[in-house]
């Protein structure tokens, strides 16, 4: 029993240093860290009222403070040595000694992307559509309003499947360039309304470098509806950008070109990595490009037999494989396609 | 494109920022790339006053020269034959580092201390000069700084110009654009020293032919268009007396400020119009032509042409070339003829603005893998209606830079006139697009801004619009709806969530079965990975046009790719790997021009520990083996594809099959070429089924105990343990529960190629508890039907 010290919050403590013989390893360790605890602990705070204190008071509640520390360190001590002992079979042991680990496994990088994106878009009614990643050009290309022999169809360096060259463009086939087909296989399929992300696989005529592979991952998307319009759209992705890349980050949408979006934009937001000030990963501009979007074309509505005077929409697309580079740091594009176990690894 | 910073300047007539310049032309839809700033070294440099000139007294070429450069009196010695008292010139003061990266520091030169250094136009980078000074035609004090003499300092903007806006190709429009943004003029810059006003209007012939330039013999050029060539509008202007030689520095800076070289004071002034107002302009040495004539025809089978490159080019039918009276002489649209190039002594030119059929100039140059600033324009599409100003701008600059006069009208050779399309606006449609309704007057602003011609036809809520010639991308009305979006601003349209009605579909069946799988293996212990779809497989689906014979075909397995990734990890000394890709595999299609059959497939590899190595075993775990392969394959099958059944392959292995009897997957030993330390490979292969398993239904187990019995059995070669388990099953009988192998011994007692296999048999009954006997007496049945059936005997010893 430790003596009264004459200053009631440290005599408030005698009742709970009398029950620290009988706790469990659990409480023990709870009230140790409550009485004793380096940021919280109540005698910890104590201690450092003493420098306010008067300076004739600090010497004697100094010395009581103390006192009933040194008391709880020695009752918290005891107890643990009593606990240790009563758990026989492992109180030899070295339990620092390290633990059996198991396999542990992981997605790839890109599926991560994929299907965080496509949570956030079914949270807002979408559902996912898929399609051949064989189409023909006529699929790919015409249907979504690339008008032949113009420069446009420069953006898409196509691989074509070797037999069918010499054919029309609706038998001609090809490695689908985007997934945007799969918009028009999936108006053709029933009416709208319409609210599909289409994830993917689709092949370019691109060196594999650095930046390029021929083959990559994409994610597009389209709403249409009567009635839905350009603020659909800006508010629907600025909405997802906020779910993926957090609240605060901004977002602006600027002009740009696809065959079969009409008015097209593409969706930049501020740079993850210098915030906007400028840095060679956003080529100084502050912004990072994430996706192109736009309203569908009225013409892409006709070829997957929606009427475009009643039925207006939306749609984007975009590459996860760069917004995991972006998002995780990731240098170089062939590090997805390698199977590195020390680059895998780090994306349990 | 490259954009000089300076050039827009002039159109816009006030000075810009050019960071914001980039940010204007990025939220127009013309990001800018890269941003590069010229000659900005020069700011160290400044105009110096030499006061005397001396011989050096050790060197017969060299100078000792007595510098003011407003700071104080230096002695420079200098090798220039052109440097004299009174002269100006640029002088790097000592501390100084020019363009090439050389620091000017006091030396001594053949005995004399030289402090600083008067430069030439080569060593500023300003001109290939290097004959001597650069010579400042000046007044300037000395200590003025050079670049406030010399205005060179720019910025180049490398603008992403997307492929439906040929007008932005020239800086005309970049700066039309800017002036929309901004709300303010712009006009073409002055030329300076202009001699426009020489310039005569051209003529329009009256058919697809005619004469322009005669001279005072009354001989002139013929010009004439072949219908059907691909060529819609040709204008030929003669102009004769020139004198070619280099640009003034005005001309040379804004080109190369554009990124385009110097070549002589002619084909710099046509590059200029191209880079002004984006359309190409050809000069030809008129006393090279035969006739004298200019003609635009469609190209000859096997018709050759040697280009400005020096190649000879062999024409096919279908492209469209520019040829005097015997044979081509360009290649039009793409590059002009080597043979009636102007050169040094030309006097006399031809100079040729036309319209091209952008299809045909693209065929053309892809056909001939020739892409050029020209080519690259006319495939978009130049202004039709204003080649004629293209022409009379670009006579203005070469009279200005050249001299000479053009000898009567220029022929404006255009058989069809052709105007612009009117596009019909509905301003409620505005509304239903954008999603907001602006008001009537903001929606002609945006298209004046842009150059269109509006007239509003209040009574049906529309707008008549003509749309300007620059701008063949405007078609429709949807093409309108974007402009005015895209002037208005997009950042100014709201971006509030409506409510909206669900699409209403199901998920894609395989999408759904893809991330089952995947989320099923990763607690495996296996990392997902990805390999290219495109390899070297000669049982694939072949590219026509692949990049490289490495990626010449569709796979039509993905196990041979994690493979390679597994030799990649061996090669990084990783031991352990485990990895798994879900994927789509291609199979030839059934017929000529069938596409392929898809499959989704998942295949897995695993080689090295089984699990982590830990201190308990010595650090030292086991290596995966075949068994964990077979658990790891029976696992995936359920996994993948429920209804198929894994089997012992007839090879090494297990195959599973589907209820239709198809192979349905495979796994293996896969034999490779290792690295003497690597364990053993693994891998398998199955095919997903799309579809979805149904919902686990709950079974209530059984509350009566259990019991087990092990028979250690003698099996000889040939006779399988699942034989045996059956054979016990069924000899056991109803209570039989389970039979599982728990031991498999070879060796001492046990003949040689026999076997000792322990089987678990478990009994119960789940209504009432068995009694001792009924069990023994099963386990006796059981092993009467192996022996009977089977000859299967007890392990005696």
């Amino acid at each position: 029993m430790v003596d009264a010290t004459g200053y009631p919050s440290l005599d408030a403590l005698r009742t709970r240093l009398e029950a620290i013989p009988r706790l469990s390893l659990a409480e023990l360790e709870a009230e140790a860290i409550a009485l004793l605890g380096r940021k919280g602990g109540i005698l910890t705070a104590e201690a450092r009222r003493i420098p306010t204190l008067p300076a004739e008071e600090r010497k004697p509640f100094g010395a009581a403070v103390n006192r009933i520390k040194v008391h709880c360190e020695e009752a918290v001590e005891r107890r643990r040595a009593e606990l240790a002992g009563a758990r026989s079979p492992f109180s030899t042991l070295d339990l620092s000694m390290p633990g059996r680990e198991v396999w542990s496994g992981g997605l790839h990088p890109v599926t991560r992307v994929i299907q965080e994106l496509t949570g956030i878009f079914r949270g807002l009614g979408f559902s996912v559509a898929t399609g051949p990643e064989v189409e023909s050009e006529w699929m790919n290309f015409r249907a979504l309003n690339f008008p032949p022999d113009h420069p446009a169809m420069d953006m898409h360096d196509t691989l074509y499947l070797a037999g069918t060259e010499a054919e029309g463009p609706e038998t001609r086939l090809l490695l689908r360039t985007h997934t945007t087909p799969v918009q028009v296989r999936t108006m053709r399929e029933g009416s709208p309304p319409y609210r599909v992300v289409m994830p993917g696989m689709v092949y370019r005529k691109d060196p594999f470098d650095a930046s390029h592979a021929p083959a990559f991952a994409q994610l597009d998307g389209f709403a249409v509806d009567e009635g839905i319009c350009f603020v659909d759209l800006k508010a629907t992705l600025t909405h997802v950008a906020r779910r993926f890349f957090g609240p605060g980050v901004a977002v602006r949408f600027r002009p740009s070109f696809f065959p079969f979006t009409e008015p097209s934009a593409e969706m930049d937001v501020r740079c993850q990595l210098c915030g906007g000030d400028g840095c060679a990963a956003c080529k100084g501009t502050g912004w990072m490009e994430i996706l192109g979007c736009g309203m569908v074309h009225p013409r892409v509505l006709e070829h997957g037999g929606v009427d475009p005077e009643r039925f207006t929409g939306w749609a984007f697309g975009m590459g996860p494989g760069r917004i995991a580079m972006n998002r995780y740091g990731i240098p170089d594009i062939r590090l997805l396609y390698e199977g590195d176990m020390r680059f895998l690894s780090q994306f349990g | 494109m490259l954009v000089s910073r300076r050039w827009l300047e002039a159109f816009l007539n006030r000075p810009l920022e050019v960071r914001e310049v980039a940010d204007r032309l990025a939220m127009l839809g013309a990001p800018v790339d890269a941003i590069e700033s010229l000659h900005a070294i020069l700011e160290q440099i400044v105009v110096a006053r030499v006061s005397a000139v001396i011989p050096h007294p050790n060197a017969d070429r060299l100078r000792v020269c007595t510098v003011e450069d407003g700071a104080g009196t230096w002695q420079v010695v200098c090798g220039a034959p052109n440097v004299v008292a009174g002269g100006r010139y640029p002088f790097a003061r000592m501390g100084t580092t020019l363009p090439g990266g050389l620091t000017i520091a006091q030396r001594k030169l053949r005995g004399e201390v030289s402090q600083g250094m008067l430069c030439s136009g080569r060593e500023l980078e300003l001109s290939d000069d290097h004959d001597g000074l650069l010579t400042l035609d000046t007044d300037a004090a000395p200590g003025t700084p050079l670049l406030d003499v010399l205005p060179v300092r720019d910025d180049r903007l490398d603008v992403d110009v997307t492929p439906n806006r040929p007008d932005l190709l020239g800086h005309k429009g970049v700066a039309r654009e800017l002036a929309a943004a901004l709300g303010i003029p712009f006009r073409l810059p002055v030329i300076p020293g202009s001699r426009g006003e020489e310039v005569p209007a051209s003529e329009r012939a009256s058919g697809v032919s005619g004469t322009t330039g005669k001279n005072e013999g009354g001989v002139g050029v013929q010009v004439a268009v072949e219908p059907g060539s691909g060529c819609e509008r040709l204008l030929v202007a003669v102009v004769r007396g020139v004198v070619v030689g280099p640009s003034p520095l005005w001309l040379r800076q804004r080109l190369e400020a554009a990124g385009v070289r110097s070549i002589n004071n002619v084909v710099d002034a046509t590059n200029y119009v191209m880079l002004e107002l984006g359309h190409p302009l050809h000069a030809y040495d008129l006393a090279t032509l035969s006739g004298p004539m200019v003609q635009a025809r469609a190209s000859l089978e096997g018709e050759t042409v040697v280009t400005l490159d020096g190649t000879r080019r062999i024409l096919t039918q279908g492209m469209t070339v520019i040829a005097d009276a015997e044979r081509a002489i360009g290649i039009a649209g793409v590059m002009g003829g080597e043979a009636t190039e102007v050169r040094e002594t030309t006097t006399d030119l031809v100079v040729e603005c036309a319209w091209f059929e952008p299809p045909r100039i693209r065929a053309t140059r892809r056909s001939l893998g020739l892409s050029t600033e020209a080519s690259y324009r006319f495939e978009r599409g130049v202004d039709l209606q204003a080649a004629s100003e293209a022409l009379r701008r670009g006579l203005e600059v070469l009279l200005t830079v050249a001299g000479g006069s053009v000898a009567g009208r220029p022929i404006d050779i255009w058989p069809a006139v052709r105007h612009p399309a009117r596009i019909f606006l509905r301003v409620d449609r505005v509304a239903r697009v954008l999603g907001v309704t602006l008001p009537v007057r903001a929606i002609e602003d945006a298209l004046v801004a842009i150059g269109a011609t509006v007239v509003a036809k209040p009574a049906d809520g529309r707008l008549a619009v003509d749309v300007p010639g620059w701008r063949p991308d405007l078609e429709a009305e949807i093409d309108l709806i974007e402009e005015v979006a895209r002037i208005y601003g997009y950042d100014r349209l709201p971006s509030d969530l409506g409510p909206f009605r669900l699409g209403g579909r199901d998920d894609a069946p395989d999408a759904t079965a893809a991330d089952r799988v995947r989320a099923g293996l990763v607690p495996f212990g296996l990392w997902e990975t990805l390999s290219l779809p495109l390899c070297d497989d000669s049982r694939g689906v072949a590219v026509a046009n692949p990049l490289s014979s490495n990626h010449g075909q569709l796979r039509s397995a993905i196990l041979p790719g994690l493979l390679r990734q597994v030799e990649a990890n061996w090669a990084g000394h990783q031991g352990t790997v485990r990895l798994f890709e879900v994927g789509t595999v291609f199979h030839p299609g059934t017929g000529a021009l069938a596409p392929p059959q898809e499959e989704l497939h998942v295949a897995a590899v695993v080689t090295g520990a089984r699990s982590p190595a830990h201190w308990t075993s010595s650090g030292k775990g086991d290596p995966v083996d075949i068994w964990d392969l077979k658990g790891l394959f029976e696992a995936v099958v359920l996994l993948a594809n429920p209804a198929a059944r894994v089997q012992v392959a007839s090879g090494e292995g297990w195959v599973a099959v589907d209820e239709e009897g198809r192979l349905a997957g495979h796994a293996t030993p896969l034999r490779v070429d290792a690295p003497a330390w690597a364990d053993p490979v693994f891998g398998l292969e199955v095919t997903v089924s799309l579809s979805p398993p149904g919902p686990p239904a709950f079974r209530p187990w059984p509350s009566t105990p259990a019991a087990q019995r092990d028979l250690a059995l003698i099996l000889p070669s040939g006779v399988t343990a699942e034989k045996v388990s059956a054979g016990l099953r069924k000899g056991g009988g109803r209570i039989v529960e389970s039979v599982t192998v728990v031991d498999e011994f070879r060796g001492a007692g046990i003949a040689p190629g026999q076997r000792s296999v322990a089987f678990r048999l478990r009994f119960r009954d789940p209504e009432r508890t068995l009694r001792e006997q009924e069990i023994d007496r099963a386990l006796e049945r059981a092993r009467q039907e192996v022996e009977e059936t089977l000859g299967i005997v007890l392990r005696t010893s």
